[in-house]
């Protein structure tokens, strides 16, 4: 088999779901259907949508090539995935895939946790499709590879949810299928067995195999693959290079940030509250532009405040590489309650400490622990040069996008030569 | 591009004639009658013996007495229907020991009725992995049957000593066991198909199954004879598919009652057609499964 044979071919496939607005496609018991007919029987003519999750989405993937596949949330990404790995059918379309598909959208699917770790094992490898004979011959590397060789025999529901993900996953990098279909999994486990992770992802790139890799995490895609498909709205806008995928997507992103969040569609959360409006500026009262070391306020704007309400929001830099993330619930004594309720979060830097550049930021709202709104790229703003703790702040020379405030010590000699 | 329109065959798994077997997967919209594809549940097998390892292993882990209460649940059942049937209500038992005979009917009767309530319920129970991962959905109702014979098998252990206890002599109609085996469990798992495809979207199977099995438990004769229906009902309750099994079922271990093999026949057809309905139909609501659960 040559690496240009084609693993996987999509032609046209698109995937339809019918929304309903009446009631009828709510009704979760039989009671409701019988009695909703009773009420209209003739309530076929109700006004459905039709939404196409994904649509006319054709491409090829070659054997040992690893794919990227980028996009913002409710693209497509996911339902793409769960197409090709059969767990629901296209509506239009067919694909062809010439392997053994091993499907990743998960870790740790069916694992029970009455079970030992030896149970799961057969039992997980038996469900991403393993045959019995392949779990007897890797199982030791699946146990050396998680390193639990003393917990083997305990039931799961007493291990550490690291332990629990480092054997999961385990398992499932021991699969060898010839088509793999991995969505961000990989965003579990410590640092040091992320980075073990990555390893095995690489081998499995080398070892010829079709790999498409889905994850919002542009530098872990940006190592791993060699190929992107970016995909907006449900259809493939850009396939090739992974750098310029990537860079299709940062493009795409910045355009969609617009003042005004309640056009927004691509969001999650409950719903409860929604942003309308992010102002980051120089000033409290939304003007000026932002430099290093300067003041600077992210205000957000809620359409309702509810109680206990949390704001979350993360900074990206231009190569889509996060630096830091905020939380209005870690409170510290500097903290005030100044904000009011059409900016009920308001978050204040007394010296901007990103070096120039563009950056946007990804924000979650909370109620306690559930989601009330989220919003990717939520906002786009420029940093202007400036100075920080009296030392000029130059652009971002790819070396990190955040200034920290220092001073040096040199001795005297030295000084004069300057 | 292919649209829904055109009717086009599921083709899944065919292999391409090279030299070195490639798994080739064709991924199409279906429409029309579902195919059973009972291959590629075939190629499934080890998930569904592992599957049914699991639910095995599962039962009764942190029980005190664990496998016991298999013995102990038919045990203290047929303790109770002799009394209230035997004792309060003094019904007959073909002349057989009546503790003993309604231990025999609830041995055929926990193996339709333990392949039924499992497989109805067996979708919902593990829609985590129907929603994450694929394989051929007949795998989990399929795996639920050998929790239900491993039950039998310790319920027909204990029958056997409860024969040597009584001095009951083995029937040469214990030839046809097996055959009555199987149609109890085509009927169970049958309308378990059906079920569980219905409860993907209406979880009011969770509780009309419980009560529809109650029901036919008391309209099948496991705790008494057929002989005690008035002749003029007998034909309605003869109906009902599991009279004339459990009556031939019970005439295989005791020889005693009457052996009606028209009725038997009719029982055979129903308990075949049902499962055969209830395969295409569970095939049918396979498609959407995912998109609904």
């Amino acid at each position: 088999m040559s690496s240009n044979d084609v693993a996987l071919s999509v032609r046209g496939l698109g995937k339809s779901y019918s929304i309903s607005h009446d009631r009828a496609a709510r009704v979760t018991t039989a009671a409701e259907a019988i009695m909703n007919r009773l009420r209209d029987p003739f309530q076929k003519t109700s006004d459905k949508e039709t939404f196409w999750a994904i649509k006319d989405v054709s491409f090829d993937i070659h054997h040992g090539e690893v794919v990227g596949v980028i996009g913002r949330n409710g693209a497509g990404k996911s339902t793409l995935l769960k197409v090709l790995s059969r767990i629901t059918e296209p509506t239009t379309g067919e694909a062809i895939l010439n392997g053994r598909v091993g499907s990743l959208l998960e870790v740790g699917t069916g694992f029970h946790p009455e079970l030992t770790g030896r149970e799961n094992i057969y039992l997980n490898g038996a469900i991403l499709g393993m045959q019995r004979r392949e779990i007897d011959r890797q199982f030791d590397a699946i146990v050396d590879f998680a390193g639990m060789e003393k917990f083997l025999d305990t039931p799961v529901k007493r291990y550490s949810s690291g332990m629990y993900v480092r054997l999961a996953f385990a398992v499932a990098a021991h699969l060898e299928t010839e088509i793999m279909v991995i969505d961000e999994v990989l965003a579990v486990g410590d640092a040091e067995f992320q980075k073990k992770c990555l390893g095995k992802m690489q081998d499995v790139a080398a070892s010829g195999r079709a790999v498409l890799f889905v994850s919002h995490n542009m530098a872990v895609i940006q190592s791993l693959c060699n190929v992107g498909i970016l995909i907006q709205s449900g259809t493939v806008v850009a396939h090739g290079p992974i750098q310029d995928a990537v860079q299709a997507y940062l493009a795409a992103i910045g355009k969609a940030a617009t003042n005004d969040l309640t056009v927004r569609k691509d969001r999650r959360g409950s719903g409860k509250a929604r942003l309308t409006r992010i102002d980051v500026s120089g000033s409290v009262s939304g003007q000026g532009t932002i430099a290093s070391g300067e003041p600077a306020f992210i205000s957000f704007h809620l359409d309702r405040v509810l109680p206990g309400l949390r704001c979350q929001f993360t900074l990206y830099d231009q190569y889509g590489l996060p630096v830091s993330i905020f939380d209005s619930g870690t409170t510290s004594l500097l903290d005030d309650a100044k904000a009011s309720n059409e900016t009920p979060f308001i978050c204040h830097f007394p010296e901007m400490p990103l070096v120039p550049g563009q950056y946007r930021l990804n924000v979650a709202i909370f109620e306690n622990h559930d989601v009330v709104d989220h919003v990717e790229a939520a906002a786009v703003f420029d940093v202007s040069e400036g100075v920080l703790a009296g030392r000029p702040v130059s652009t971002n020379t790819g070396y990190g996008s955040v200034h920290i405030a220092h001073k040096w010590s040199v001795s005297p000699d030295l000084r004069a030569g300057y | 591009m292919s649209n829904t329109l055109e009717s086009s065959p599921t083709v899944l798994q065919e292999s391409a004639g090279s030299p070195a077997p490639v798994h080739r997967t064709v991924i199409r919209p279906t429409s029309g009658l579902a195919v059973l594809n009972l291959k590629e549940v075939w190629d499934y097998r080890d998930l569904l013996l592992v599957l049914a390892m699991r639910d095995i292993k599962l039962r009764y882990r942190q029980t005190a007495l664990g496998v016991v209460w298999v013995v102990l649940q038919p045990l203290l059942a047929a303790g109770i229907f002799t009394f209230v049937f035997g004792k309060v209500a003094k019904m007959p038992s073909d002349g057989v020991p009546y503790f003993i005979f309604s231990f025999a009917g609830q041995l055929g009767w926990n193996l339709f009725s333990g392949a039924l309530t499992k497989s109805s319920t067996v979708l919902v129970g593990n829609q985590q992995l129907v929603t994450k991962i694929y394989f051929p959905r007949l795998v989990l109702p399929l795996s639920t049957i050998f929790s239900v014979l491993v039950d039998f098998g310790v319920a027909l252990a204990m029958m056997v000593i409860l024969m040597i206890g009584y001095h009951v002599v083995p029937h040469v109609g214990l030839l046809l066991f097996p055959l009555w085996l199987i149609l109890f469990l085509m009927l169970g798992i049958g309308i378990g198909l059906i079920t569980s495809s219905i409860s993907v979207k209406y979880r009011d199977i969770n509780y009309v199954v419980p009560i529809f099995v109650q029901f036919l438990m008391y309209a099948s004769p496991v705790a008494y004879a057929v002989s005690v229906v008035p002749a003029k009902w007998h034909a309605i309750y003869m109906v009902n598919p599991l009279s004339g099994l459990l009556e031939a079922f019970r005439w295989s271990f005791f020889g005693k009652g009457h052996l009606d093999w028209v009725g038997l026949g009719y029982s055979a057809v129903v308990a075949v057609a049902v499962f055969v309905w209830g395969a295409f139909a569970f095939r049918k609501m396979e498609r959407t499964m995912a998109d609904v659960i």
